[in-house]
């Protein structure tokens, strides 16, 4: 399941809707929310634009690669647009596997790969009224070279 | 019509989300970029002083690619969800 959405989601609710077979025997889950400091500098709240039907496509095409690569019984990918308040939840990866080893490598995969690839982009609201768009991360290209198979 | 769109920090700079170009205007990538360029004073500032990423039709590409009629083509700062 992917899901573009305004609104908050619940973890037990996602939880249960991954624990859907028997042949399951992990479930990874990975959840992202708004920190109140960035850069030392502290945060009132979060806007986040996104780029409406090429989101899900890119989503979707993240998902599909983890798949070719790790077991992968369910998957969710949601991932939150709009205004946001100092940690509300803004992503949510679960991957139900047979085994950990691949719900804990492809919940990984997929955020590294979200987060350099999907195209959503955050705004800052500091604590001086000030508004400042978040700059993309060195770190975060980085992590996404890991899985680049030689 | 070529459909062109600004996202984030960038459309903000520019003061424009969304834009439509002759495809007759163009041919290929390479030229939609010089278009916009020029197509007001304080744009190539704004376009060439920083790293701008390009989908056509909603895919990611780094390299020139040739338009036709009805094509998206959107630029946007480097991404930051998650």
């Amino acid at each position: 399941m992917i899901s573009v959405q305004e609104q908050d989601f619940n973890q037990q609710d996602e939880y249960d809707r991954l624990k859907c077979k028997t042949s399951i025997g992990a479930i990874v889950t990975f959840t992202g929310l708004v920190r109140d400091i960035n850069h030392g500098q502290r945060v009132s709240d979060l806007s986040l634009e996104h780029y409406p039907g090429m989101t899900e496509k890119c989503l979707t095409d993240i998902v599909e690669q983890a798949k070719k690569r790790w077991n992968i019984i369910e998957s969710t990918v949601i991932h939150r647009v709009g205004q946001l308040a100092i940690s509300d939840q803004i992503v949510f990866v679960g991957i139900a596997s047979q085994h950990r080893g691949d719900a804990f490598a492809a919940c990984e995969f997929i955020m590294d790969y979200l987060k350099t690839q999907a195209p959503f982009w955050k705004k800052e609201t500091m604590s001086d009224g000030q508004t400042q768009w978040v700059d993309a991360r060195e770190v975060d290209q980085e992590a996404l070279s890991k899985w680049i198979i030689q | 019509m070529i459909k062109v769109l600004f996202f984030a920090k960038l459309s903000e700079q520019l003061g424009c989300r969304e834009l439509q170009v002759e495809a007759t205007a163009v041919e290929d990538s390479d030229q939609l970029f010089q278009y916009l360029t020029e197509y007001k004073a304080e744009w190539h500032t704004i376009l060439t002083s920083q790293l701008c990423l390009k989908a056509v039709n909603q895919a990611m590409v780094n390299d020139n690619v040739l338009l036709k009629d009805g094509d998206e083509v959107a630029y946007f700062p480097p991404v930051t969800g998650g």
